[in-house]
């Protein structure tokens, strides 16, 4: 149940468990982990998992918040009706995404206003691959083919994530996903069967969005000291490293059948691994971006703030509509 | 700055007629008529239902957890209440 409001009338918050209570408690919370079990919002967890999660999924909820931004810049400028209704369910989507995800955190005690405030306020993180700039129209297909395909493969396991409003919260932005995906690759098709300017336009695209997406992935295994800590938890099932090399086996075919080349000359199939290798990620670059420096950074942030602002009004009106009406509603009983 | 958030809303969905409404997330809103509009556009964007409840978060009354035990378990140990409990002879076991 997505709520914090559901305890007994007249029953006695809990207070705070002494230690020894606690030790009880958490052997019980690893051995129902241990055999898979699902932990629901009002059951006892540990401190850290639920900061861990809280964190995770407002990370997730703020970037597809802020992913509506780069796709939206075109919503306008769609070249046909059909690509622009497209285009609008998308990002429709990805805002809904945000609110599923939003809700679910909010089952771990957090309020949508301390969350809101923490991606305003530049506290929260959101994800990096949305500081970059969508510069034409291909860019719109690239980020449908490879955003949401990379997306897609870092959400999937999260459907089976031990945390049950979190995971089905994933069951229902998976189902959506794919659509996403298959639109990118269908508007690029389109774009790969015109002219030798649109084809170019798409490999420019390519050329700018292929890295970035394998980063969205997050640093080498070596290098994520807390993944260990949520394999333990249920709330990582699959490694980034291995993720990314799902990733990169799956898009490789769908280059080929699209006419694009992948922008890395050490890609090539290794017939003793079985998975394609790849050359060396620039992981400067990433930390540029996640530290904030990026080339949309500032422009994202502020955006999201004076969206925030513009809104303030309204959202003030219709609290005191809401309460003007029950009290006639009161008086007139 | 003191801001008022808006009440949350738990949101029930029945996919089609001849189905439950089931539980499916919820979403904040200054009144019912609001919580039903906002739960349209988040949650049947693809004909996902036929109808939706919306019901005051603050409203639900819940079991408390910790009482899974003495709520729960009483119900373990009558497996007389499985048909499975009775060993019919052959002929009539498919009863
Ligand atoms: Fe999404
Ligand atoms: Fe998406």
């Amino acid at each position: 149940m997505y709520t914090q409001a559901l305890d007994i009338p007249g029953q006695q918050p809990k207070g705070k468990p002494d230690a020894v209570e606690n030790a009880a408690y958490q052997a019980e919370f690893d051995a129902r982990i241990d055999a898979g079990a699902t932990i629901e919002a009002k059951d006892w967890m540990p401190e850290a998992y639920r900061k861990t999660l809280i964190r995770q999924i407002s990370q997730h909820a703020h970037s597809e918040i802020v992913g509506m931004l780069p796709e939206g810049n075109w919503i306008s400028r769609a070249p046909s009706l059909k690509r622009k209704a497209i285009l609008l369910a998308k990002v429709q989507d990805e805002g809904g995404h945000g609110l599923y995800l939003y809700a679910a955190a909010e089952t771990l005690g957090v309020s949508r206003d301390e969350l809101t405030e923490a991606l305003l306020s530049g506290k929260a993180k959101y994800s990096s691959i949305f500081n970059y700039p969508t510069l034409n129209w291909a860019d719109v297909g690239v980020i449908g083919w490879l955003v949401d395909g990379a997306a897609i493969m870092n959400q999937i396991p999260l459907c089976k994530c031990s945390y049950g409003p979190y995971a089905r919260a994933m069951v229902r932005v998976c189902k959506e996903e794919s659509f996403h995906q298959r639109q990118g690759y269908d508007a690029l098709l389109a774009m790969m069967g015109g002219t030798e300017a649109q084809r170019e336009m798409v490999q420019d695209a390519v050329n700018r969005w292929w890295w970035p997406s394998l980063m969205m992935f997050g640093p080498h295994d070596a290098d994520s000291p807390n993944s260990g800590q949520s394999m333990r938890w249920g709330i990582k099932r699959i490694s980034n490293d291995d993720l990314r090399q799902k990733f990169v086996d799956a898009t490789v075919p769908q280059a080929e059948v699209l006419g694009v080349t992948l922008p890395d000359p050490d890609l090539t199939w290794n017939e003793d691994r079985g998975h394609y290798d790849f050359g060396t990620i620039d992981w400067d670059e990433f930390w540029n971006v996640v530290n904030g420096h990026g080339q949309c950074n500032v422009d994202r942030l502020a955006t999201r703030v004076k969206a925030w602002e513009d809104g303030a009004w309204v959202r003030e009106a219709a609290i005191a509509h809401a309460e003007k009406q029950a009290a006639r509603e009161k008086a007139a009983a | 700055m003191e801001r008022k958030e808006w009440p949350l809303w738990e949101i029930f969905v029945r996919s089609k007629n001849g189905l439950d409404h089931k539980h499916c997330g919820s979403v904040h809103a200054t009144d019912a008529r609001m919580a039903l509009q906002v739960a349209r556009d988040v949650y049947t964007r693809r004909q996902e239902g036929v109808s939706i409840w919306a019901v005051k978060a603050s409203d639900i009354v819940a079991s408390d957890p910790d009482a899974k035990p003495e709520l729960f378990d009483p119900a373990e140990d009558k497996i007389y209440r499985h048909p499975t409990f009775y060993k019919l002879p052959d002929e009539v076991d498919h009863m």
